[in-house]
């Protein structure tokens, strides 16, 4: 692969991995509108399927700001990976 | 603005997730016909950078968070089809792997982030550009396109909430709104400066979608 995209990648990782733990825990719009309006219990039940990494943190880890580091560079580096795959597949298969 | 599962009602979350997977099959059949060599290792960069930066929320208000949501960006840079993919798959795995946006909601999510913002932010783009040709008019454009694409995004998702009968559209349609139009500066400044960015340092990447791209 070329050079940008591995600089990219690093780059799209530092954000993931680094920077990540310090994002602001606070009700993102929808929640917040929810949670104002009464409406934000209604997505907390059971979820229908129990996702190995909920909530961004990373499972048995303790701190937590490595929790979600450990998710946010597992979380880049699967993205990259099956969109990459996904592309290179579908231009593969034209015609 | 990722839905979870019960906020919508079945009416609306099967209808939607009939909608997103037509828009999705037909963005799949377009990029098989249209993607170009270039195009691969670019959307797999910017899938990567999304799904990072929407971890990244940062404070609006007391008590409020918004963060990047790329659908604009990703508009711009590869044209609104390929965007719609690439912001599905980051909607997918966030789903699946994060529980963040639910399973049953994710055709919701699709419509919401991979249809209407790179639809709305390649459009107004375009549309700007025409108009306003000089590097000014380039600044201006990114930013409108991804502050827009974010608040039209807001405003489908409470549509939604709404037609779900969740609450009712008078309430929600501001507040989403209003809430959006103010993330929605921090996505136009982040798009504006990262299509910069890249015009700096590697300008023949801006040539990629379809009609001449972010030109």
């Amino acid at each position: 692969m070329k050079k940008f995209t591995w600089v990219a990648l690093a780059a799209a990782l530092f954000l993931g991995v680094i920077v990540s733990p310090f994002a602001s825990s606070w009700l993102d719009g929808l929640e917040r509108v929810a949670q104002a309006k009464g409406f934000l219990g209604r997505g907390e039940g059971e979820p229908l399927v129990s996702s190995p990494v909920p909530d961004y943190a990373f499972p048995g880890v303790r701190g937590e700001r490595l929790a979600t580091a450990l998710a946010g560079g597992l979380g880049t580096a699967l993205t990259f990976a099956v969109a990459f795959a996904l592309a290179a597949t579908l231009r593969k298969r034209r015609n | 603005m990722h839905i979870p599962d019960g906020f919508l009602d079945a009416k609306t979350f099967v209808a939607l997730d009939v909608v997103g997977a037509g828009f999705v099959a037909v963005a799949a059949a377009r990029a098989r016909r249209a993607l170009s060599e270039r195009a691969v290792p670019l959307m797999a960069v910017l899938a990567a950078f999304i799904f990072a930066s929407q971890m990244l929320n940062f404070p609006v208000a007391g008590g409020t968070s918004g963060h990047f949501a790329g659908g604009a960006l990703a508009a711009i840079i590869l044209g609104p089809w390929a965007a719609t993919l690439v912001m599905t798959l980051v909607l997918v795995i966030q789903a699946l792997v994060f529980g963040d946006g639910g399973v049953l909601a994710l055709g919701a999510n699709v419509f919401n982030m991979a249809v209407v913002t790179p639809f709305v932010g390649y459009g107004l783009y375009r549309l700007i550009r025409r108009l306003w040709r000089n590097e000014a008019g380039r600044f201006v454009a990114s930013f409108a396109a991804a502050w827009l694409a974010v608040v039209a995004a807001a405003s489908t998702c409470a549509v939604e909430l709404a037609i779900s009968g969740t609450i009712p559209l008078a309430v929600v349609l501001p507040a989403m709104t209003v809430v959006h139009a103010v993330i929605g500066v921090g996505e136009g400044l982040i798009t504006a400066l990262a299509l910069g960015a890249l015009r700096a340092t590697r300008p023949d990447l801006l040539e990629l979608a379809p009609g001449g791209g972010a030109r």
